[in-house]
């Protein structure tokens, strides 16, 4: 599996993103420079954390226009798994490949903190290697991930079992049914705040994210074996 | 030589915790009577003349300046004096 990182100016969890499909699963990856515009070739495009273009104006807002953006797109119609971390899931609800939109933390403060997760969907190709309604323990570090969605949106994201992290316990930012992280209709595109490549060796103090990337690889095995064998 | 100036402000569903924090600071400076705070920004743009400036602004407004999942937009448009 042959993986894009995608660094925009300010993006910086690029790096731990790196090496955790390059150390954690042994896979290939690359860094791909916001003003590329092609990303054929790559299996699975990762949009990494950090404060693109400063998070002016919005957080991602600028992002979403970037020379890359198009490609990620495309990337993302034509099923290719697209992970957005943190300030990736911001960009993604930008680009509207993702519903809803970031408010600022209901306690206005940055937090910075090791949270619990509830895996709330394992059927998705991003959480095959988690039990369902898991609790798991995954960093988050933002001042904007109070997600918002109107009421019908939220309906439809629960109706279809949309909603694949919540967090469990205190709820550390406000957002709407606890949520941490959503995937869209066709279940190949996923947003979430808290940051599994910040928790992808146990050396920094949990390994629960590494199964997030697993699950991605595993599925990506499968179905390339499917495609050799039909 | 157009000056546009875009207002732009929170949907009225939408909490607004940085005005709730401000209105919380004037409430405790003894400002008892307000009963609201809404935070949003103001956006000016100089803009060359052009058919369809109104046109181009509701664009511009709707891609990039506001998200119009949480935010509203009104702008002015006004002549350009050069003194």
């Amino acid at each position: 599996m042959k993986t894009a990182v995608i660094v925009f100016p300010g993006s910086n969890c690029d790096q731990d993103m790196y090496y955790a499909i390059k150390d954690g699963l042994g896979e290939e990856v690359d860094y791909v420079w916001h003003a590329e515009t092609s990303l054929d070739g790559y299996d699975a495009i990762m949009i990494p954390g950090g404060f693109s273009y400063g998070d002016y104006l919005r957080s991602g807002a600028i992002a979403r226009f970037a020379g890359i953006m198009p490609a990620v797109i495309k990337a993302a119609q034509e099923g290719k798994p697209v992970l957005g971390v943190c300030n990736g899931f911001q960009i993604l609800l930008e680009a509207g490949l993702l519903p809803g939109a970031m408010l600022k933390n209901k306690h206005l403060k940055f937090i910075c903190e090791t949270v619990n997760l509830q895996v709330k969907n394992n059927g998705t190709q991003f959480t095959t290697r988690y039990n369902q309604n898991e609790v798991i323990r995954i960093p988050i570090a933002h001042g904007e991930g109070n997600y918002f969605c109107d009421d019908a949106t939220l309906k439809e994201l629960q109706d279809n079992n949309r909603i694949v992290f919540t967090y469990s316990g205190e709820n550390p930012n406000g957002s709407r049914a606890d949520i941490a992280g959503i995937i869209n209709a066709a279940g190949n595109v996923l947003g979430m705040m808290p940051h599994p490549e910040r928790a992808a060796d146990a050396l920094l103090g949990s390994d629960d994210g590494l199964r997030l990337f697993q699950s991605i690889l595993n599925h990506w095995r499968e179905s390339t074996h499917a495609a050799y064998t039909s | 030589m157009k000056k546009v100036k875009v207002f732009i402000t929170l949907k009225e569903s939408v909490l607004d915790p940085q005005g709730q924090a401000v209105m919380q600071s004037l409430h405790n400076m003894n400002y008892k009577n307000v009963q609201d705070v809404r935070i949003g920004k103001y956006i000016e743009l100089q803009m060359e003349d052009s058919a369809d400036v109104a046109g181009q602004v509701d664009t511009i407004c709707d891609k990039l300046l506001a998200n119009t999942v949480i935010e509203n937009y009104r702008y002015e448009i006004e002549e350009e004096v050069h003194s």
